[in-house]
């Protein structure tokens, strides 16, 4: 288990002062102008070889990721970009980062700047956080008026701004085309890859975006070192990493722990166990709502990192479990999941627009098990054809669960629909 | 759309104009659209919660933008209402996680507190109810926001006594209403326990 010494996220709760002094205390702004003055060349390689991976879903080397941005000024800006638009259903750990440990972020956008050449940060946090709105933007004045932030940033010599941009409520703003689009004044709809953002993102500028949790972790990797921060985890899995467990445990809550913790270890030792008990235990989501569910025996052996997840079909995602008891009824969690991609997809690609209605009504049918058997088939052949046919992901993330519930948990889906139709013959 | 409610003008106000200025600061001068959702946003606090069509009419003026790409992203995000709300916006999240813990009979708890359903605002103009999609508190489920801020950890009894403050003026503190702070779990920390409180 990891221990309290190695924790990033000190303030994880908000026992202690958010802001300036508060975060000096817990080793925040120590020492940046120095790891500056390495050089971006170093910061990138520190970055890469302590093997983190963007903590927002899709897990690509951060490192790696900075290196695309253009190696020399192109006379424009170049720009971070920080995704804080929080609204995966189960993920609630920026939130806390943002309100309670706000200094984190603030720093690891100067430093993570510094590391891909980008002039200024533009963080964009979703709408409803209100709360960790107003506490990020006294977390970035008071950088400000300590000059860690400006023109002669940290004494450093170097110039950069960070933004706060707060959003207005849509999902599809995480996806990070989305995202941009928003920035810029429109509909949040996502563009088409390529161009890439690190040639032609914001403002038709380089941009690179990331997550918060994976901005705000920067500066402890370079004050701590790459060798320390992947001494956690399994290989290609390193790092410390917060949890959010929710759904059906005794105490639903955020933990920071180390990447590849056997999920159950992280539910009993963090989460008080599963309600009623282990053995009261049906399914898990693992990583926020567009993974696919895990079934009980799977939930046993496997461990909360990127491989062992893909390995069973599922992911890490965003590393919020929802946890399901027997009492759950699987069909209608999922259900709900369904219209909540129907009421969130942004109408731009065919095949997701009347693809996630068309699902959520079948989804409700087998709810009800007022469907034919075939239909099950059928669901999942529209899935395939959604999946992988949209400009972004969030066809995939809508096809997702309900690939999850069928591969694992078929059987419970057609008994309903038997269920009901000898009733409905019995009343006829 | 009933037009009879939609005022003819609106323009900010003094304190709002200073704040147009500030947010105007944080993006390029000729990019200056980046600003619509800022705006909207302090615009449909001075209508008092709603976008009345003159305010982003007023919005498209000060940044250079055709109407239309205002009323676009007007209507694309939720955050806008387009229509007259009541003195308290109660927002309900339904998605799985709060679902599981019960946000179910949240909503059946406030529908009956108040006497509407989701869309709908109270006779006294004291509540309009929504049901929306995750407002990313999953661990302190279920949850409700009212106004700016989260309501937490709810069950039937605090839920009532939230909303009957408010029906008196009161504003009830937000957060976990089962006394535990933040994200922590509630029976007693399994981390980070050498950190003293305050």
């Amino acid at each position: 288990m990891l221990q309290d010494k190695d924790r990033i996220f000190t303030n994880l709760y908000g026992f202690q002062d958010w802001g300036i002094e508060g975060a000096r205390k817990r080793g925040d702004w120590s020492g940046t102008r120095e790891l500056i003055d390495k050089g971006r060349d170093w910061i990138c390689e520190e970055i890469k070889s302590s093997g983190l991976r963007g903590r927002g879903g899709a897990g690509f080397p951060t490192g790696v990721k900075w290196t695309f941005m253009p190696k020399e000024p192109t006379g424009q800006p170049h720009y971070l970009v920080v995704n804080a638009d929080e609204g995966e259903p189960g993920t609630c750990k920026d939130r806390d980062m943002m309100r309670n440990d706000p200094h984190k972020l603030v720093e690891g956008c100067l430093l993570a700047g510094a590391g891909m050449g980008a002039n200024a940060a533009y963080i964009y946090i979703r709408g409803e956080f209100y709360t960790e709105a107003e506490h990020l933007q006294t977390a970035i004045e008071q950088a400000y008026n300590a000059g860690l932030l400006g023109k002669n940033a940290c004494g450093s010599g170097m110039e950069f701004d960070v933004y706060l941009h707060r959003g207005a409520g849509a999902y599809i703003c995480g996806e990070e085309m989305a995202l941009i689009e928003s920035l810029e004044g429109k509909k949040g709809q996502p563009r088409l890859k390529p161009p890439f953002p690190a040639m032609m993102g914001l403002y038709g500028c380089p941009t690179t975006v990331n997550n918060v949790e994976t901005i705000a972790v920067v500066p402890t990797i370079l004050r701590r070192g790459a060798g320390w921060f992947s001494s956690f985890g399994r290989e290609n899995n390193t790092g410390t990493k917060v949890f959010c467990i929710s759904g059906h445990v005794n105490h639903p809550c955020n933990v920071e722990e180390s990447l590849s913790i056997p999920l159950k270890e992280l539910i009993e030792k963090h989460a008080g166990g599963v309600r009623g008990g282990w053995d009261n235990l049906k399914a898990i989501i693992p990583g926020g709502s567009s993974v696919p569910m895990l079934p009980k025996t799977i939930c046993e052996e496997v461990l909360m990192d990127y491989d062992s997840l893909r390995e069973q079909h599922s992911g890490l995602g965003t590393a919020a479990v929802i946890v399901m008891d027997k009492s759950t009824d699987l069909v209608a969690a999922i259900a709900r999941l369904s219209k909540f991609y129907k009421h969130e997809s942004c109408g731009q690609c065919t095949p997701c627009r009347e693809g996630t209605g068309w699902m959520w009504r079948v989804m409700e049918r087998l709810v009800t098990g007022d469907a034919e058997i075939e239909e099950i088939d059928m669901l999942l052949e529209v899935s395939k054809q959604i999946e992988g046919h949209t400009i972004c992901a969030l066809g995939d993330a809508a096809a997702w669960p309900i690939q999850g519930l069928m591969r694992h948990f078929r059987d419970e889906v057609e008994n309903r629909i038997r269920t009901k139709s000898r009733e409905n013959f019995k009343a006829a | 759309m009933n037009i009879s409610y939609q005022p003819e003008i609106f323009e900010f106000n003094t304190e709002q104009c200073l704040k147009v200025k500030k947010i105007l600061a944080c993006y390029p001068q000729d990019r200056k659209a980046s600003a619509v959702l800022p705006l909207l946003d302090l615009a449909q606090r001075q209508s008092g919660g709603w976008l009345p069509r003159a305010a982003m009419d007023h919005v498209a003026e000060i940044l250079e933008m055709a109407k239309i790409r205002v009323y676009e992203v007007a209507t694309f995000y939720t955050m806008f209402n387009l229509e007259p709300v009541g003195e308290h916006v109660v927002q309900i999240c339904t998605t799985t996680p709060c679902e599981l813990r019960g946000a179910g009979s949240i909503m059946k708890t406030v529908r009956e507190e108040i006497g509407v359903g989701p869309g709908e605002t109270s006779k006294d103009g004291k509540f309009t109810l929504l049901e929306v999609e995750c407002l990313g508190a999953c661990v302190n489920a279920p949850m409700m926001q009212i106004g700016d801020y989260y309501y937490e950890d709810l069950d039937e009894i605090s839920t009532r006594k939230i909303l009957q403050a408010f029906r008196r003026g009161e504003t009830p503190d937000p957060g976990p209403q089962n006394g535990r702070k933040g994200s922590e779990p509630v029976e007693g920390l399994t981390t980070l326990t050498h950190l003293t409180r305050g």
